[in-house]
């Protein structure tokens, strides 16, 4: 019984003295230092690793790296849990715990097998045929069980105890790989001068050069690599990371990296992950080839493996994958795997070589192994199940009759090559049908270009498509020079690295094995594994006319698995095109989209969560609201009080609280947030004109004006009093969300329109806090502070004057949108704070109490007065909310003058704002519509009307509202219906009537 | 993430920093406009696949708005200049004209 | 055409499913219809379908310049739902989602319309205002919401973090029979059925130029020549405006990319659709498990279909407030939409300046919940030259007159 395990010596990246324990299901396994999940799984005899998506079949490791598809699995626990963490890619640290997926009740015994046994029922898109009767049955009982069996890992359910970071870098040259390719690459580029960050996916220098044997400038790769690794880590112009993965590549040299900080070493107080968003003049990508499988019957079973990821294995981890593995292979690469198979002690059947015949000199080398070669062979099917026990060869040429059947515990193979091209890709880089190789490769004629219209990235090495080492390193130089030379710098003259010129005969593409193979053996050949599409599907998918490759893609899901298609997307291709009687270039392939791999969302989010999540903006007066009760609500990126909760009290009690007292005695409000804007200038009066519907060229020095301003298209959309500060200078507040909406708003006419204009405008919103003081007691307050006449003689209503109170220097207005005696009052922002407690101070004798936004809501409904955002909504004109009187006739243009007098605009029948009064004093739910007679052309109920705000009024002790309704001003006193909602729930009548409340005279605010 | 260079204060800007403001030098119409040429002021808009001139506003950095002529296929930038302007610069035109053949031309 | 049954599986399962016929036939273009569509996207399929089912029109071609449902049918995030505000979205979204309720069976193919549920959370006063009057007036339009509390929320979608520290949600909309479908079997099955009632579906054919004569389309040239039509009817979303300046008008339209990704599948854990639009995202669990996360625009003009990075790291900074747990998942795959944006963000089902020519565009990043009433309104606008009500508020005249039909008002984002 030959099972996988370690071999006694051997492994270039263990280290043997240091034992690793870690869980697999459950079973404690040892590993060493150095291994990846994969090869200590396999090295304790764990072939069997997962379950497939649609039959879950059993699944072995097939490859080992990011292009593994089956080996997944779930990782750790709590905070620390991920799904879906490929073994290959895992590198082993003390007491890793892994599960496997997709199973139940366990990997051997998976009750979801079932599937496979009635695979032939569940072709490609069964789905789309049947599950469609009974019409509830979709939803109720066929979709969980699809659901259920689909997905792979568990999802988390703790918070991510880990942390995560956002690193930025701005180099001339970013090489993305860290083979031999790349650092040829990078040597040749630094030597230029040129800033270069080199980074490899891997925690290992070097590439496949080293398990492959490769000699460079006359010594084993693995020397030249530490020497040149030795030699970059030296020069200041050049940054390496290892353990960082190019992930994407963007518009104008924009590009991702995804660096595993501490993926390694858990809870170590590093970041986890940290993401590179990196601006680079010219990308080099150096990201090597994937093997591609075979498609031969039982290609899935576990056993069956890449030859390279067998090779890897054995070479870099000293891991035996069985002692007998049969090689089967349409090149001469896979050869070396049966060479570094036999040279480590163990015994290759045969190879077979799809070929007719193996000619080149690593056939011959193999022979002289005594190696048996069997050219024009392959394989008619593997005999396994949770594991291969053999394979029974043909005919290449055939239908599949079995002319031997091998016992073996692994087989490797080799489709070919195909260069990782997805970076190219991603941003539009082309690419061209190598026939000679039967691979697509970059086409660099058509690079994706940058800002300047120029190619920004340059391939190298076998992401190139070149397949021998000499050409790669040449080929590497090549694009650091040219990387260089597009950067801005000057190659020097260079002495790249070199390696002996290799005879290869050449491949054979393969496509399916045997060439004549029939239905039965087609329906067991896998191209995705993961998601379990065969060679079949991809033939019923264009016997039905899937005949683009994305539809061929999409109806059969092949590629589209957490591997993106590393192993299958060319196989498919090639598969579909065949059954077409297409050739690939004409059928094309499927775009290719970041990130390389996967990445977490954690590194997406970076550092910013919780309470970094947003940046908050405060006022000065923030620790007063926080130590005193406020319960805040966001309003942009502020925090304003809502209100201010006392001992007991609910949040309605608080906000009546706040009401009452302030139509009684004192209330003092936080007004920091509303926007300040001073216009100022020669044009400023002449551009206010503009800006606003009323005039406001000619408002007084020292007087005040309520103003609305509309958007081009007519609609309101920010309101607030202008104060003129002197000849030139007006000071213009806005809302709260409005302030740096409407400063853009401004330059963006002054820049853009009026240029010749002579206007400098300053959001100036922070520079000040600003305090309301309201209420009968409010003069009473600041003249007991002292300073300033605030008298109703030298300060009267809408104006405002400069003084100090209490000794503050202070910026008195004697507006008021409550309708009491108010005084707002500015005050640099760094006095916020201590005048706002002089006031609280000196206040308490007039019952003074902070009031929140409900309470200043509650106060300007009572009085009528409008609040943006809610009677308006970026449909609302003016006009529709009575304004009329603040639209200036004088005037022969304002913005939005010239929309306001469109035909729907000026229609006698817009909606218009009313009071509304419930008969029974209760409060109508906000947001309900009024109904009218009938039902519209579409069945839906006529409305003639809609609440825009309503609240409890406490100091009427009963519920108001405004609302816009269908000629409402010309209906006074009518009453109209509001549907309200939930079982059995009666309407509410309301009577139209003014929308000023309280105090309609407008006594109470002017004295 | 575009790169385009702020003409006013000299720095290649990541997009992040910037606001775009739509199609570029629309003719302001107002009081007087018949109905058609108001409506095309506010709604209708070139939207080219290619050659687009548009606005842009260093929103995160010095705050000015300038104009740019880009490609919105390949995204390639011909140049960015002062908003203060009716028509592109002559400079524009010309590398315009020899990189884009075909393109219609300023009208 | 062989309907498609589990009885037709078995059937076919015993000579190893090589007896299945292609989907939609690949005819050669004939030399005239009575009506030319342009763009076999679902909106285009499904006006052909409806001229045919409900108007008797069968003559029909519908050309396309790629692969049927190669835009942004195929590249959307399937949310289905009919919550909208004002009247004329409300009629049009609703007949849309009631269709897709048994459009597996009229199809006779499975398009997946799972009515899970969807909520859009309300995380500001500003936002429970908003969808409280959204509430209100759907009760009136026939579409069944309801506003929810939080602790509802939770229930529906345990993984949520309905107390995080910026956006506590406080409510929500709730739609119990909103939810997603399969996008691409959506074109597939309309394409299907179309093919099944002699239409012809010509994918790879490029329309270049409309003709016309005197203010009347008599056809299109084509890359497989000319093809002459008694009507047209442009169907193309992104590439609107292109082909509109071929037939000679100017549309109130900039075309915009659209930020979307998805998760690697994992075992079901979210059984409604969530969307935020205080931060930008929305997510639903796809029936293969994959988290698909959809986010905001790009505020430029773009062609390109690729996605940006910055809007996907707001919208994933924003997802992980609200669901911690995808913090621990892995984005396998981004991409970009064209999404074709109106003056006030809705959609136009309108006559044209040619007499014969209809269009169907602009419906932003919302139009694959559209797809079956779309299709059904325009099939009537081309079938009578004359808007229906479905259609009648969204020609393309309501911008010259102010007349605008806007979403925003309820939430920021339309999806």
């Amino acid at each position: 019984m030959g099972m996988s395990t370690r071999l006694a010596t051997g492994g270039r990246l263990l280290n043997r003295a240091r034992a690793v324990e870690f869980n697999f299901n459950g079973k404690r396994l040892t590993g060493y230092e150095g291994d990846t999940l994969a090869s200590a799984l396999l090295a304790n005899n764990q072939v069997l690793v997962g379950r497939s998506f649609k039959y879950h079949r059993p699944r072995g490791i097939v490859a080992s790296g990011a292009e593994e598809p089956n080996a997944l699995v779930n990782l750790g626990k709590g905070g620390r849990f991920e799904p879906n963490q490929r073994a290959t890619t895992t590198e082993l640290f003390e007491g890793l715990s892994a599960t496997s997926q997709n199973h139940w009740p366990s990997l051997e015994y998976d009750v979801g097998v079932l599937n496979n046994y009635v695979a032939r029922l569940l072709p490609a898109g069964f789905y789309y045929k049947t599950f469609m009767a009974p019409r509830a049955a979709w939803k109720h009982v066929f979709e969980p069980i699809i659901r259920q069996s689909a997905g792979l890992g568990k999802a988390p359910k703790d918070r991510d105890a880990d942390r995560y970071e956002h690193f930025h870098a701005h180099v001339d040259i970013l090489i993305v790989g860290g083979g031999i390719a790349g650092l040829q690459a990078a040597r040749t580029a630094a030597a230029s001068g040129a800033r270069v960050l080199l980074v490899e996916q891997t925690a290992n220098w070097g590439g496949r050069a080293p398990a492959d044997g490769s000699v460079v400038d006359g010594i084993a790769a693995e020397e030249w690599i530490t020497k040149a690794v030795e030699d970059l880590e030296k020069m200041d112009n050049v940054h390496l990371r290892t353990r960082c993965m190019g992930a994407g590549v963007y518009d104008h040299g924009y590009a991702l990296a995804y660096e595993r900080v501490a993926d390694h070493l858990p809870a170590n107080g590093q970041p986890r992950h940290r993401l590179w968003r990196i601006r680079a003049r010219q990308i080099v990508t150096a990201t090597g080839a994937i093997e591609r499988p075979l498609s031969f019957a039982g290609n899935d079973i576990p056993g069956v493996m890449l030859a390279s990821a067998v090779r890897d294995y054995v070479a870099n981890f000293g891991v035996s994958p069985g002692d007998r593995t049969v090689v089967v292979t349409n090149n001469d690469d896979a050869y070396r795997t049966a060479i570094a198979l036999k040279e480590a002690g163990l015994d290759v059947p045969a190879i077979l070589d799809a070929r007719p015949e193996a000619t080149g000199p690593l056939a011959r080398r193999a022979r002289d192994l005594g190696i048996r070669v069997e050219p024009g062979k392959g394989i008619a099917k593997v005999i396994g199940g949770k594991r291969v026990t053999s394979v029974k060869i043909c005919a290449q040429s055939g239908e599949g009759a079995a002319l031997e059947e091998i016992p073996c515990e692994a087989v490797a193979m080799s489709g070919g090559w195909s260069p990782v091209v997805h970076l190219w890709s991603h941003c539009g880089g082309k690419l061209t049908w190598d026939e000679t190789n039967a691979h697509f490769r970059p086409d660099p004629d058509r690079a994706p270009t940058n800002q300047d219209g120029e190619g920004f990235v340059k391939t190298a090495g076998a992401a190139s498509g070149e397949v021998s080492t000499a050409n790669c390193l040449k080929d590497a130089d090549a694009a650091g020079r040219a990387a260089a030379k597009a950067a801005g710098f000057k190659p020097e003259p260079g002495d790249a690295a070199t390696a002996e010129a290799e005879e290869v005969q050449p491949m054979l593409p393969v496509w399916v094995m045997p060439q004549g193979a029939g239905i039965a053996k087609r329906m067991k050949m896998w191209l995705d594994y993961q998601n379990d599409v065969k060679v079949s599907d991809v033939q019923l998918a264009a016997r039905e006319g899937f005949e683009s490759v994305e539809h061929a893609k999409r109806y059969t899901t092949l590629g589209m698995a957490t591997d993106q298609g590393k192993l299958s997307n060319i196989n498919g291709l090639a598969v579909l095109s065949q059954s077409l009687n297409s050739e690939i270039p004409k059928v094309g392939t499927t775009t290719f989209r970041p990130p390389y791999t996967p990445i977490s969302m954690g590194s997406i989010g970076g550092e910013a969560r919780g309470e970094l999540f947003q940046p908050v903006r405060q006022t000065p007066i923030h620790d007063w609201h926080q130590a005193n009760g406020a319960y805040f609500e966001p309003v942009g990126h502020w925090r304003r009080p809502y209100c201010y909760r006392r001992d007991g009290e609910s949040t309605e009690q608080a906000v009546q609280r706040e009401v009452k007292n302030t139509r009684q005695a004192l209330g003092l409000l936080d007004a920091s947030t509303l926007g300040k804007i001073i216009v100022r200038g020669p044009d400023a009066g002449r551009f206010l004109d503009m800006l606003y519907t009323n005039m406001m060229s000619n408002l007084a020095v020292g007087k005040c004006r309520y103003g609305l301003m509309c958007s081009e298209n007519g609609f309101l959309i920010d309101d607030g009093v202008v104060a003129r500060l002197d000849d030139d200078t007006w000071l213009c507040h806005t809302t709260t969300g409005g302030a740096d909406r409407i400063h853009g708003w401004m330059e963006d006419w002054l820049q853009c329109e009026w240029w010749d204009w002579q206007v400098y405008t300053a959001n100036v919103t922070e520079q000040f806090a600003q305090i309301a003081v309201v209420g009968p007691n409010a003069r009473k307050l600041l003249e007991k502070l002292g300073g300033m006449d605030v008298s109703k003689e030298a300060l009267p209503f809408m104006q405002w004057a400069d003084g100090t109170i209490g000794g503050f220097s202070t910026r008195v207005f004697r507006i008021s949108f409550s309708g009491e005696l108010s005084y707002e009052i500015a005050v640099p922002a760094g006095q916020g704070r201590a005048f706002w407690d002089a006031l609280v101070a000196g206040g308490e004798e007039f019952g003074l109490m902070a009031y929140g936004t409900e309470c200043l809501h509650i106060l300007r409904a009572e009085k009528g007065f409008i609040m943006i955002g809610d009677e308006t909504d970026g449909t609302i004109i003016p006009q529709d909310l009575g304004l009329d009187w603040a639209i200036s006739k004088k005037k022969d243009d304002y913005l939005g003058k010239r929309a306001q007098a469109r035909s729907h605009m000026t229609d006698p029948n817009r909606w218009k704002l009313v009071g509304l009064e419930t008969l029974d004093g209760a409060v109508i739910p906000d947001g309900a519509y009024a109904v009218g007679e009938g039902r519209n052309a579409n069945g839906q109920r006529n409305t003639i009307g809609r609440i825009t705000s309503s609240y409890y009024s406490p100091t009427l002790d009963r519920g108001i509202a405004m609302g816009l309704v269908d000629h409402g001003p010309n209906r006074m006193g009518e009453v109209i219906e509001f549907p309200t909602l939930g079982a059995g729930s009666q309407p509410i009548r309301a009577r139209i009537v003014d929308p000023v409340f309280y105090d309609k005279a407008g006594e109470k605010q002017n004295v | 993430m575009l790169l385009l260079n702020c003409p006013c204060c000299g720095v290649d800007a990541d997009e992040t920093e910037l606001a775009a403001g739509g199609e570029a030098h629309l003719k302001r119409e107002t009081v007087g406009a018949e109905d058609e040429a108001f409506e095309a002021y506010l709604f209708m808009r070139d939207n080219p696949r290619g050659v687009h001139f548009e606005r842009w506003r260093h929103a995160y950095g010095c705050g000015k708005w300038f104009l740019a002529a880009r490609d919105t296929v390949t995204l390639e930038v011909f140049g960015t200049y002062p908003a203060q302007t009716k028509k592109p610069p002559k400079a524009i035109e010309n590398a315009l004209k020899k990189k884009r053949p075909d393109w219609k031309g300023w009208a | 055409m062989k309907r498609y049954s589990a009885f037709a599986i078995a059937r076919e399962a015993a000579r190893y499913h090589t007896g299945w016929e292609r989907a939609w036939r690949s005819p050669e273009p004939k030399t005239h219809y009575d009506v030319i569509i342009i763009g076999a996207g679902g909106h285009g399929l499904a006006t052909a379908y409806y001229l045919g089912k409900n108007h008797g029109i069968r003559n029909v071609a519908i050309i396309e310049k790629g692969w049927l449902g190669g835009g942004n049918t195929g590249r959307n995030t399937t949310i289905i739902r009919s919550n909208y505000l004002q009247d004329p979205s409300a009629a049009i979204y609703e007949k849309s989602r009631s269709l897709y309720e048994t459009l597996s069976q009229d199809l006779n193919y499975n398009i997946m319309f799972s009515p899970r549920g969807l909520i859009m959370l309300a995380q500001t006063h500003h936002e429970v205002r908003g969808y409280q009057r959204t509430a209100y007036a759907n009760a009136l339009q026939g579409v069944k919401t309801e506003f929810i509390s939080p602790a509802r929320v939770k229930q529906l979608v345990p993984i949520m973090d309905i107390s995080g520290p910026r956006y506590p949600v406080l409510g929500g909309l709730y739609q119990a029979r909103g939810g997603t479908a399969r996008h691409d079997a959506v074109a597939w099955g309309y394409a299907r059925a179309c093919s099944d009632m002699g239409m012809d579906v010509l994918q790879k054919t490029e329309v270049t130029a409309v003709r016309s004569e005197g203010g009347t389309v008599t056809g299109v040239e084509t890359s497989r020549g000319i093809i002459g039509c008694k009507k047209l009817s442009i169907v193309v979303a992104g590439h609107s405006g292109h082909v509109a300046e071929m037939a000679g008008f100017r549309l109130p339209i900039e075309s915009v990319a659209l930020q979307a990704l998805v998760s690697e599948p994992i075992k079901p854990c979210m059984d409604v659709v969530v969307m935020a639009n205080t931060v930008h995202g929305y997510m639903s669990q796809s029936d293969k498990g994959e988290m698909v996360i959809g986010g905001g625009t790009d505020g430029y003009n773009n062609y390109t279909q690729r996605g940006s990075f910055h809007h996907i790291e707001e919208t994933v900074r924003a997802l992980i407030e609200t669901f911690p747990m995808i913090s621990r998942l892995k984005m396998l795959r981004q991409w970009g939409g064209i999404v074709d944006i109106t003056g006030d963000r809705s959609p136009i089902l309108s006559k044209t300046p040619l007499g014969n020519c209809f269009i169907n565009a602009g419906w932003g990043t919302g139009g694959f919940k559209a797809i079956p009433g779309s299709g059904w309104a325009m099939a009537e606008l081309v079938a009578k030259g004359e808007p229906g009500p479905l259609a009648a508020a969204f020609g393309l005249d309501r911008f010259r007159e102010g007349r605008f039909i806007d979403e925003s008002v309820a939430a920021g984002v339309a999806h």
